[in-house]
């Protein structure tokens, strides 16, 4: 088994040995007795580079444990791994994904939204990695930090900022907020507030796409999905108990794990007796990949793979993406337990930086068309903003909708008429 | 236990024996209430306590064909093979709903434990496997929470699932599931999503099961906003129910008597549901309105028949629809008798008669002459040993007293 570090390396690790805050001690020698009550296994690691490796991939970049995703062979002459509208596609995905979530925390400051806000800066590249490579009619299951999710996957801005700012004009007409977000049209089937509960959803998503094509004949049907979710939700039972049916039944689904080391306060090896994660898809029968988070195109061929897997019927695969969020878990998280040196080491990591570098050393693109981007998604926003203000509130009359699909569900009131025939139903001053 | 005649044409009754007389009810198609209905023949039903009620007074006159009385005795006219119909045990009405719903419709599909090849620890999906394949009817692992959830996302991606729990108790490990996912989605999504799954599964005190096998979990879902509850008690409103569970675009939760699955019934040959949002009336009456559901209503009917020769005229009401209560049966009821006793299965605390006494005090608290009582099961886990589980629920001769109690 790979990894990327070995016992002496301490400078590897930098940010486990020198802060005094830092809450765990190193894990390179196991006989020394240790304080720290977590896990006594290896993290698996990368190298600090902020450099895509475009010619090969480490030993310790991909992990596959089955050779069904198989390792590109090194060639003498790098092949570049995406096409200059791909990796302008890429990159304006990624930066609408960080200035949106930039835009929510000013918005969140400015009174505008509230409750719990779980931004995703830093991670953009799992979503546009993955997310890009799907269909429209492939759905994405996602947790509560779901709206770069949402933007991948199709959701206009306007849509998901008015459904923060709790318009009647938002995605889910305001009445799901920040982590809840869906969308029928962009087969985005949610937004969780609970870690694990997606992932039976994420599931049986992919059971419908399974049942089209064998039960109900739909030969053409090879809908994917893909399942979201972060390292604290792998110590969950639904977790496993996801894993055992897909491969089961071998269901056309990728679970996708943000490993990005924190569970609020935490740390993924306090709370993981072995925290190397995609090793846990073999125990289950399929496929365990680990992948550099941070890198767009890593992901995005590993995605490749796995999607493609799903595709042609050969059952789910277990994504870990090493990432890490740049921002706190909330916008109410004070972010105070986590290391300055082990932010400051995955901030040189950004993939939109790194994206960037990437571009314009291969001569993809240059500065000038990126920062037209850039400019061009301040614009988007500006207007995603505006929109949202102007949108109006949800009246009371909406109150009552959408609780049950037949309204017929809050029953038959005193004077025999059922109580969704009744004006005040209407008017949402009804008590039902 | 229970008798229904399908009568083709209007007036005709159907048997001229002397101790099974026939109440002729012609069910007339009503607008207010036409989402589901199925059939406009006439309907003859036979009364449970055999007495004639040849005038439907009391009752609404318009009737749809769902609301059923249920008979009692199998005399030798009841159960002769010329009649129409088809005699059913209650787990075979059952099933019967439910294959007839999965030919109507491709997307209707079966999960759970031992659903598949065993076919069900009720043998309520006995041979669906076989007709219809491993993928419908499909025998899950042992994760309830995780696969209730699964059932959850193939009903948001376009199928119709229905979710067997092998015993309601299980289902308390699928609460994450059923209330956050099965409840709220539809909301959440803004109404983009719906949820069209029924879970069902056996609950109830049955014959000294152990505590954690006789749970009443239908006071637990009571609160969870989104979802519909029924709980069904004849071979008749079985069959009824699970189809309308199945065809009605709400998730619903059906809850199934361990204790009920051998009652036998004839019934209709033709299609027919139950609706889920109305109550059953099961004996008009004029003294009392007593409410009950599922196994309890044995107990009430085994009481009223103590109650006629003591010269009580209770009015026995099926509540059936847990949630949302048809508060316009109770309440014609009330109007009525002006005495209400509630019988159930459920905890004292919190229960469904609990929820039923406030609403039914919130809302016809003036026609009240006494206070509303409610007898339910003590708050004990349910003992193992025989004599302490039968004081657990209630017994007849407390449903006689009470009454008495209540009518002085």
């Amino acid at each position: 088994m790979a990894t990327a570090f070995s016992a002496p390396k301490l400078a590897a690790q930098p940010f486990n040995t020198i802060s005094p805050t830092s809450q765990h001690k190193p894990l390179i020698s196991p006989t020394a007795a240790s304080p720290f009550l977590g896990s006594t296994r290896k993290l698996l690691r990368l190298s600090s580079s902020s450099q895509l490796n475009l010619r090969r991939r480490s030993s310790g970049s991909v992990f596959a444990v089955s050779d069904i995703v198989k390792e590109k062979k090194s060639t003498s002459i790098p092949s570049l791994l995406i096409t200059k509208e791909e990796g302008l596609e890429l990159y304006e995905d990624m930066v609408l994904g960080r200035a949106f979530e930039d835009m929510c925390a000013q918005m969140y400051y400015r009174g505008k939204m509230f409750g719990f806000v779980h931004l995703y800066n830093g991670q953009e590249a799992i979503s546009t990695g993955f997310i890009k490579l799907l269909k429209q009619q492939d759905s994405v299951v996602s947790t509560y930090r779901d709206h770069v999710h949402a933007l991948s996957k199709g959701v206009p801005a306007r849509a998901v900022m008015s459904e923060l700012f709790g318009k009647t004009t938002g995605c889910c007409r305001g009445q799901g907020g920040s982590m809840h977000m869906f969308s029928s049209e962009h087969n985005l089937i949610g937004g969780f507030a609970f870690i694990g509960e997606g992932i039976p959803v994420a599931t049986g998503a992919a059971f419908s796409s399974k049942y089209r094509r064998e039960v109900l004949k739909e030969a053409d049907c090879d809908h994917v999905t893909l399942a979201f979710f972060g390292d604290g939700t792998c110590n969950n039972g639904q977790f496993f108990e996801c894993l055992n049916m897909a491969a089961l039944w071998k269901l056309p689904i990728v679970f996708v794990v943000e490993n990005n080391l924190w569970a609020i306060g935490m740390s993924h090896l306090r709370a993981t007796s072995d925290p190397q994660i995609y090793k846990k898809g073999p125990a289950f029968g399929m496929p365990g990949v680990h992948v550099d988070g941070m890198d767009v195109l890593k992901v995005r061929e590993v995605a490749k793979e796995a999607i493609a897997r799903a595709r042609r019927g050969e059952g789910p695969t277990l994504v870990e993406c090493e990432t890490y969020r740049f921002r706190g878990h909330s916008l109410a998280d004070p972010d105070e337990l986590r290391d300055p040196t082990e932010k400051a080491h995955y901030a040189a990591r950004d993939p939109i930086t790194a994206l960037k570098k990437y571009l314009i050393e291969n001569n993809l693109s240059g500065e000038a068309e990126l920062k037209a981007i850039d400019k061009k998604i301040d614009e988007l926003l500006e207007d995603a903003v505006e929109f949202a203000d102007e949108s109006p509130l949800p009246p009371r009359s909406q109150l009552l909708e959408n609780v049950f699909a037949d309204p017929k569900g809050f029953g038959i009131g005193p004077d025999g008429r059922y109580r969704c025939e009744d004006p005040k139903f209407t008017e949402g001053t009804a008590h039902v | 236990m229970a008798a229904i005649f399908q009568g083709v044409g209007a007036a005709a009754p159907l048997s001229s024996s002397p101790s099974n007389s026939f109440d002729s009810n012609k069910s007339v198609f009503s607008p207010r209430r036409s989402f589901s209905v199925r059939k406009r023949a006439s309907f003859a039903v036979v009364r449970s306590d055999g007495i004639v009620n040849l005038n439907p007074k009391g009752r609404s006159a318009q009737r749809l064909i769902s609301n059923a009385v249920a008979t009692k005795a199998d005399s030798p006219a009841a159960s002769s093979s010329s009649k129409p119909g088809h005699e059913l045990l209650l787990f075979e009405a059952l099933q019967e709903g439910l294959e007839e719903e999965m030919e109507r419709d491709p997307r209707v599909c079966v999960m759970g434990e031992d659903v598949g090849h065993y076919g069900g620890s009720y043998k309520v999906t006995k041979g669906l496997a076989k007709r219809f394949g491993d993928l419908r009817v499909l025998d899950t692992p042992i994760a309830e929470n995780s696969f209730t959830g699964m059932g959850i996302g193939a009903a948001m991606t376009g199928l119709r699932p229905v979710i067997e729990g092998m015993n309601m108790g299980f289902l308390l490990l699928a609460f994450n599931q059923i209330s956050n996912n099965c409840g709220m989605l539809h909301y959440t999504s803004g109404g983009q999503f719906t949820i069209p799954v029924v879970i069902r599964g056996p609950g109830g005190v049955g014959r000294q099961l152990g505590a954690e096998h006789s749970q009443r979990l239908e006071s637990y879902f009571q609160s969870i906003p989104g979802i519909q509850m029924v709980a069904c008690s004849t071979p008749y409103n079985a069959k009824g129910l699970m189809k309308a569970a199945i065809r009605s675009e709400n998730p619903v939760i059906l809850f199934e008597h361990v204790l009920l699955y051998n009652l036998k019934e004839r019934l209709p040959d033709e299609d027919y549901i139950c609706n889920l949002e109305e109550a059953e009336m099961v004996r008009p009456g004029e003294h009392v309105t007593i409410l009950t559901y599922s196994r309890m209503r044995y107990h009430v009917m085994q009481a009223a028949k103590t109650l006629v020769n003591k010269g009580y005229d209770p009015e026995v009401i099926d509540i059936r629809s847990l949630k949302p209560f048809d508060l316009h049966t109770i309440g014609n009821s009330v109007k009525k008798t002006h005495r209400v006793l509630i019988v159930e299965e459920c905890m004292r605390t919190g229960g469904i008669g609990a929820s039923l006494t406030a609403a039914i005090t919130e809302n016809f608290n003036d026609y009240l002459d006494a206070p509303i009582m409610c007898l339910s099961s003590q708050d004990v886990p349910t003992p193992y040993a025989g004599t302490l589980e039968e004081v657990t629920v209630v017994q007849p001769a407390q449903i006689v007293t009470a009454v008495e109690q209540i009518c002085q």
